[in-house]
């Protein structure tokens, strides 16, 4: 025991310095409390803000221009709004709509345009149909010159690399075998229909050849070096087409004609640039046709695009393919705010297409009715509630929690079949008296409804908070007034209201947090009059498919219902939410 | 307020204090009539959704089960499922009697209940309700599988003295029950499509263990801030392991607490209507989905009958609560503290 005498740190029985001993054990709880809480804030951040996050980030999303229309957007960048875009932006279009038509993307381009310009939709869907036209008459010309302009391999061994063309024929080798084989294995199981035991075995080996056919998989086209550095357009053009053939039709570059707008960036390629110097693969021809293309006679890419359709000669839809080329947008918010992005900059929507600053304002006025109706309601129940002994306020408060634990749907379907123009509540009304039975009141399919309903649906949030802090006042405050002289009114007034002011703070955040995010309830009894802000986001994702501004919307009413859970956690706390 | 009248008070008083009961009883009945109405309702012999006159002078011929034989229609094997699951019971009981002494009979009530469901539910093809039945049956339990076990371990820690980041943690974790059911519907349907859990059944169970979280949370830690933490001391100062006084002292103890924020768990996903609607397809579509799309596009006097079976198994739900939650009160009043 020569510890105690000695100066210096207090040590731990181990020898360490307590100080060291207390803070390591420390960390081991801290550690051990994380350990226990890790798998589910894994799970909650993969499950639901995971979700979340990736439609706040939708809601700025706008890649499918830039991402359909790649060299149409960089070419607008110096692009005069003023007048229309030049004949390259337009040869640039060519190459970019050919590609997106191939692959199917040029619809969903225009809906997605549609949103912020009427039209756009139709005229990309009609220009789908008629694109492979443009440079057709280069085509015929170059063909015309010299017949090899017409066979799949004069372009191949012009642009692509010799190593490539090697991995190529080597690929379509081994493919003509394994199809072959599939073939055959194919023909063995339509034989071997009867003899089920040879059938089985052929249909394995339809599968094995099958399978081996999807493995095998072809070399990703690439160009030469040269090719790319005496026609930078066409190399470009025919990459385009060779992937886009290797990879929606799964067929090979070798075997199939180049898109006639191929043939235009050759066009326009040989006209502007000089080739003399090119010694590659089809030197001879491709100097005989740039020797050829002056007398070339054709449409500019704009004229052809004119023919195509003359939208395309709209300034209108240039300014909005322009105005959306960025990858990130704030036209969802805008939209989502009654506004809109136009080329002169940000707008007010035209007049009949204002209706989410509207909705909005709708929705958080009949919150706030609904919370109040709740307050009304409620208060003299939680006041009943706390006053009385307790048995008997606990049977009554069973009166509370069954419709708490009542399904949503049976209590909206229950308002559904009562607020009907032929249902109980009108027909008791009838028979009363109070309304003549050809004057049934409209309770339903209206505001009336919704906020009735959602009342009837939300009181218990109200009473319960309400009831938890009524119960805490001591009920002599109120006596030690009365017997100061104050007549029960200004007992209430003064003594007793004020201490339950925290209980209806915590209750309406609760109420209005709920009710304003409300769906089902507005979209069932609501009608058109009585639907909330949810329904238009619902009917965004699943009927208008305007993801983005289904996104919009939802952000914007996520960050209202966040800044009111973060004032209910100030005054109330997180921590103190009672259930039942 | 004093509960009962003094005897000198006056007429206004009188007045007040009945007035205040008048009123709070009309609250009372707006809170409880709507539900209770449905469930007349629901016997009427007509397609209709009001009383009619038959219904108002208690004819017998007014009323009938008809809705109810069309919401439960006539596939399945209960009455199999009834016997195989009351057998399984008496083997049980008779087990544990044999090895364990024990006179419960609680496991022939559960079994055979489970087994009338169970088999009740086994062979569906396409039926208008109990189709969607099996599908929340089965969704259900699973969401709250996984929310009470990960919401169990993660209260547990939560409920230490030195958690880094507690308040941080407690808001993401209690962030299903405040952002609105819409805002998470929309966000699931997004990334469930990006990542191919879109309509598929663990898509759906996912989505709703994650809304039944917050209640697990809210219940279990609520339940051990009356725990006392000597309790698992003394069990480790005796030799236990940490899992055994896991198990052996500190569960037992927190149980109520689990099982309610197992039922609000369980309730969550059994009510939950606006992520199935998104987030599920043909296979997944559960009960209240089915109740929606019929008060939405044709309502039918099933849905009457739909809901009142709800209203009973919410009647159900709310006495387990109720009695677990005074169970816990009572083994707390015992616990030193």
């Amino acid at each position: 025991m020569s510890d105690a005498t000695q100066s210096g740190p207090v040590l731990a029985a181990d020898g360490t310095p307590l100080k060291r001993s207390l803070a390591r054990a420390l960390r081991a709880q801290k550690m051990r409390a994380l350990m226990l809480i890790a798998p589910l804030l894994i799970f909650i951040l993969v499950a639901f803000i995971a979700p979340i996050v990736d439609m706040l980030f939708r809601s700025v999303e706008n890649q499918i221009v830039s991402e359909t229309l790649p060299r149409t957007v960089v070419g607008l960048q110096d692009w005069d709004p003023t007048d229309l875009p030049s004949d390259d932006v337009f040869a640039a279009l060519a190459y970019d709509f050919i590609e997106a038509t191939e692959r199917r993307r040029h619809t969903r381009l225009g809906s997605r345009l549609n949103y912020e310009t009427t039209g756009i939709s139709s005229l990309f869907r009609q220009s789908g149909r008629s694109v492979d036209e443009i440079g057709e008459e280069y085509t015929a010309q170059f063909v015309e010159l010299n017949a090899a302009w017409e066979t799949p391999a004069t372009w191949v061994a012009l642009m692509a690399p010799a190593d490539w063309i090697t991995a190529e024929a080597a690929w379509a080798e081994r493919f003509a075998v394994v199809a072959d084989a599939a073939r055959i294995a194919t023909q063995a199981v339509a034989e071997a229909d009867e003899a089920s035991v040879g059938q089985a075995a052929a249909a394995a080996a339809v599968a094995r050849a099958e399978a081996s056919r999807v493995e095998l998989e072809q070399p990703v086209f690439r160009l030469s070096v040269a090719a790319q550095e005496v026609l930078p357009e066409t190399s470009d053009a025919y990459r385009s087409f060779a992937r886009t053939i290797q990879q929606v039709d799964e067929e090979t570059p070798t075997a199939e004609v180049p898109w006639n707008t191929v043939y235009l960036a050759l066009y326009r390629d040989l006209s502007a640039l000089d080739v003399s110097g090119y010694n590659g693969p089809m030197a001879d021809l491709l100097i005989e046709a740039d020797a050829a293309v002056e007398t070339f006679e054709g449409l500019t890419p704009r004229e052809a695009w004119g023919e195509v359709n003359d939208g395309w000669l709209d300034l209108d839809n240039w300014a909005t393919i322009e105005a959306f080329s960025d990858p990130f947008t704030a036209g969802y918010f805008l939209s989502a705010v009654d506004l809109q992005l136009t080329p002169d900059g940000i707008e007010a929507q035209p007049e009949e297409q204002r209706i989410y600053i509207l909705l909005f304002k709708r929705t958080i006025i009949m919150s706030m009715a609904i919370t109040l109706m709740c307050v009304f309601l409620g208060y003299p129940i939680a006041y009943l509630l706390s006053n009385l002994p307790s048995r008997t306020s606990n049977l009554l408060l069973i009166l509370v929690l069954l419709p708490f634990w009542t399904s949503l749907l049976v209590r909206t379907s229950a308002w559904k079949v009562l607020l009907q123009q032929q249902g109980v509540i009108n027909d008791l009304l009838v028979w009363v008296g109070l309304v003549a039975d050809g004057s049934r009141l409209a309770l339903i399919n209206n505001q009336v409804g919704t906020i009735i309903a959602m009342t009837h649906i939300l009181l218990p949030f109200m009473i319960l908070p309400l009831f938890s802090v009524m119960k805490t006042i001591p009920p002599t405050y109120v006596r030690a007034a009365k017997s100061l002289g104050a007549t029960n009114f200004t007992a209430f007034r003064r003594v007793y209201f004020p201490q339950s002011v925290p209980g209806i703070g915590a209750g309406c955040i609760l109420v209005f947090i709920l009710s304003i995010g409300y769906y089902i309830t507005p979209e069932l009894v609501g009608g058109r009059t009585g639907t909330f802000i949810s329904n238009r986001i619902a009917y965004h994702i699943s009927s208008s498919l305007n993801w983005g501004l289904a996104a919009a919307l939802g952000t914007i009413l996520l960050v209202l219902v966040l800044a009111l859970y973060w004032a209910y956690d100030r005054i109330v706390g997180i921590d103190n939410v009672k259930l039942g | 307020m004093d509960t009962k009248l003094p005897p000198y008070a006056t007429f206004g008083q009188r007045l007040w204090f009945y007035g205040f009961r008048v009123i709070c009883g009309i609250i009372f009945f707006f809170l409880i009539a709507p539900i209770v109405t449905i469930i007349p309702l629901s016997f009427n012999a007509e397609d209709f959704f009001t009383f009619t006159p038959g219904m108002l002078a208690l004819d017998p011929e007014a009323y009938s089960l008809r809705h109810y034989r069309a919401f439960f229609g006539d596939a399945g094997y209960p009455l199999t499922g009834l016997l195989a699951g009351l057998g399984i019971g008496i083997a049980i009981t008779v087990a544990l009697r044999f090895f364990k002494g024990s006179k419960n009979y609680f496991p022939i009530v559960i079994f055979a209940i489970l087994g009338l469901i169970v088999g009740k539910l086994t062979g569906l093809e396409g039926e208008e309700w109990m189709t969607p039945m099996r599908n929340s049956l089965r969704i259900a339990p699973v969401a709250t599988l996984l929310s009470v076990s990960f919401g169990t371990l993660a209260a547990i820690g939560l409920s230490q003295s030195h958690v880094p980041f507690k308040g941080v943690i407690m808001a993401v974790l209690i962030s299903p029950m405040i952002v609105p059911l819409i805002i998470s519907a929309a966000g699931m349907y997004f990334f469930y499509s990006r990542i191919g859990l879109q309509g598929t059944f663990m898509g759906v169970v996912l989505a709703h263990a994650a809304l039944g979280i917050p209640f697990v949370i809210i219940t279990v830690t609520a339940t051990l801030v009356g725990f006392d933490q000597s309790l698992t001391r003394a069990a480790a100062n005796l030799g236990a392991n940490p899992v055994t006084t896991f198990f052996r002292i500190q569960m037992p103890l927190i149980l109520p607490g689990v099982i309610s924020g197992g039922l609000f768990a369980f309730i969550t996903s059994f009510d939950e209507v606006v992520v199935v609607i998104f987030v599920c397809s043909a296979g997944q579509q559960t009960l209240p989905w089915q109740m929606f799309t019929g008060l939405r596009e044709q309502i039918s006097p099933t849905i009457l009958a739909a809901a009142t079976v709800l209203v009973g198994i919410s009647i159900v739900m709310l006495a387990v609560v109720e009695l677990l939650r005074q169970r816990s009160e009572r083994l707390r009043g015992l616990s030193p503290t």
